[in-house]
């Protein structure tokens, strides 16, 4: 019979404690503990609560990574705390670990936060199957392998908010719907039973649109299912162009841009990118371009190094293109 | 160890926007007796913004880089974390699914090049710590930067997604706490200044599109590199240079208070703590003016 050396560390806790009725500001109080090797972020929790103070709260519910109630941060990093090991934060982080709620602004006591923006910009991408359903079918309504394929794994999505409340865009931006509802807008666009038609355009609409991701990955990092929002983010532009919806805008300039740009020189033109994306718009960067220009910072077109064997990138732009604009 | 030699992207910044990147990557290349073969022949990456409007040309056109490092048999060595992300994720993709790595190379066949998956690629950030050692690097230093406080600003595209990332480079790095950077200063003898936005985002790529939000995140590292005591700033990304060193004025309206920092490429800081002079490292074409050398 082999026997398992269970492993304790002392682990200092600084929690973040705020009480919305009551307090005017948070405060952090510390904790510190005997954590062994086999407990995850949530027998934290439940023994702040248990051993010292009954008032400290947040939600819990399944303890199997599935139900999303009890996302985290630890030391800013989005955790789902029924999955995430304490040998896993020591050993990233060491003893001294931050315990804060998804978002200090959105706190209304503790862990416990108001994700009404979440749910709010969940509910606008139409979440859900829409279509007509045949009450009387003659046949089975067959989906493929590779049609099912096709939802990347967005459909395991638990709606925890990790992702939502990881990206940079969504803490500063009120208007951007964020990584979780796009990647929820995907999943239901990539599904072939789905017949809406307006929920790209509504998505391609909706606050800032979706072309504000500042490309990050944060939301790919911190999602406990794996999902990666972000290649959905990316599939939903793919979409946009390939079904002609993408409007001629500075973000979506930009991306075919680059295209101009490639085939014309091989390198990036980078003053004629910003020219063909902006249009008049190039006006309100004058003042940096002539600060970078009297540094040195800005080649003329005609001063740009060519790639070599310009040809061959030129045979493969016109031969492997897949859209159009 | 014999002498490290890599096939060099450099990456479209460094030959327009950033020349004072290309510049002291050669000076300190040299001072370590790394050779770097410069893939000439290469396209821009894509920046991550073509693959929005064509992925299937944007694949083409990495493989068809990493096709010319093949070539020589050599590791390709990025000098952009953008550069790094696009080419490390094509290589990704294409060795992980046969199908789409016959249907890229049915398109190279067409100008007499193939994608074999043979080279590796990595930053050269990681080049330097995997391969040449910062223990080595600590032995040559000659002005320690000892007086000054250096805040590490690590760039999305070198850390995140960690997965592909760690796949590129030996040195494991975690994306919520990495060390590379950090470990770099200290062998410069530098002092690191530790800071929540080390490893945030700098918003360069919604620039155009989200001028405020990218203002913002660039006020708000550079705010937290000044907070933490900072004298400057280092990167090893030519994008997130850019967004420090030029758009300081934006972020200073974007977070309601004056951020300016000097920030310096990681080549720089290396050649000024290895004895490069000065003018070999570029910092002339600074916007924000270097004024500690």
């Amino acid at each position: 019979m082999s026997t398992t050396t269970i492993n304790t560390q002392k682990v200092n806790f600084n929690v973040f404690r705020f009480n919305a009725d009551e307090d005017y500001l948070p405060y952090y109080e510390n904790y510190s503990m005997d954590v062994t090797s086999e407990e995850v972020v949530l027998d934290i929790l439940n023994r702040i609560k248990w051993d010292h103070d009954g008032s400290f709260s947040y939600r819990r519910s399944c303890r199997h990574g599935i139900c999303g109630t009890c996302a985290i941060k630890v030391n800013g990093r989005v955790t789902l705390a029924c999955k995430e090991s304490m040998t896993d934060m020591i050993e990233i982080f060491g003893n001294e670990l931050t315990i804060e709620p998804l978002s200090k602004k959105r706190a209304i006591k503790d862990m416990i936060i108001d994700k009404a923006d979440f749910w709010e910009k969940h509910e606008a991408v139409t979440p859900y199957l829409d279509t007509e359903i045949d009450e009387n079918p003659t046949a089975e309504n067959l989906v493929t392998p590779a049609q099912a394929n096709a939802l990347d794994e967005a459909d395991l999505c638990i709606q925890c908010g990790a992702c939502h409340y990881a990206c940079p865009v969504v803490e500063i931006s009120d208007a951007f719907m964020g990584p979780a509802a796009f990647a929820a807008a995907y999943r239901f666009e990539a599904d072939v039973r789905d017949g809406n038609d307006s929920r790209l355009t509504d998505v391609n609409q909706m606050g800032s649109g979706v072309w504000d991701c500042v490309k990050c990955f944060e939301c790919a990092e911190a999602c406990p299912k794996e999902i990666n929002p972000i290649e959905k983010i990316g599939k939903l532009h793919n979409m946009l162009f390939q079904s002609g919806q993408a409007n001629s805008n500075v973000a979506t300039r930009h991306a075919v841009g680059f295209e101009k740009s490639i085939k014309r020189n091989g390198v990036l033109d980078e003053g004629g990118l910003v020219l063909y994306s902006e249009l008049a718009g190039i006006v309100k960067h004058v003042p940096v371009a002539l600060k970078m220009f009297s540094k040195g910072k800005i080649v003329p077109p005609w001063g740009i190094i060519k790639s070599d064997n310009l040809d061959e990138i030129q045979k493969l732009v016109k031969s492997s293109s897949t859209a159009k604009f | 160890m014999g002498k490290l030699k890599y096939a060099l992207f450099t990456g479209c910044t460094a030959k327009q926007s950033t020349p004072e990147q290309m510049m002291s990557t050669m000076a300190v290349a040299e001072k370590l007796d790394i050779e770097l073969v410069e893939l000439t022949e290469a396209s821009c990456c894509g920046a991550s913004h073509l693959q929005d409007y064509d992925d299937f040309l944007s694949l083409v056109l990495n493989a068809r880089n990493i096709a010319y490092a093949e070539k020589h048999g050599l590791t390709m060595v990025t000098i952009c974390n953008t550069c790094q992300l696009n080419t490390a994720m094509t290589k990704h993709r294409l060795d992980n699914n046969a199908d789409l790595k016959a249907r890229v190379n049915e398109k190279l066949e067409e100008v007499g090049l193939v994608y074999a998956g043979t080279s590796k690629i990595t930053h050269f950030l990681y080049a330097i710590i995997d391969d040449f050692g910062l223990d080595k690097i600590k032995k040559m230093v000659v002005t320690p930067l000892s007086q000054f406080n250096i805040a590490p600003f690590y760039g999305c595209h070198n850390i995140r997604p960690s997965e592909l990332q760690n796949e590129t480079h030996d040195t494991p790095e975690n994306s919520y706490n990495p060390t590379s950077l950090d470990d770099l200063i200290i062998a410069c003898g530098g002092n690191t200044v530790d800071y929540e936005q080390k490893n945030k985002c700098c918003g360069f790529h919604a620039e155009l599109q989200a001028p405020k939000v990218a203002a913002t995140l660039t006020g708000n590292a550079i705010a937290g590199a000044m907070d933490g005591n900072a004298d400057w700033m280092v990167t090893p990304c030519p994008l997130c240079h850019l967004k420090l060193d030029t758009q300081t004025h934006h972020a200073s309206v974007a977070v309601g208070r004056e951020v300016s920092l000097p920030v310096l490429h990681m080549q720089q800081m290396i050649g000024l703590a290895l004895g490069c002079p000065p003018e070999t490292l570029g910092m002339k074409h600074h916007v924000t003016k270097v004024d500690f050398v």
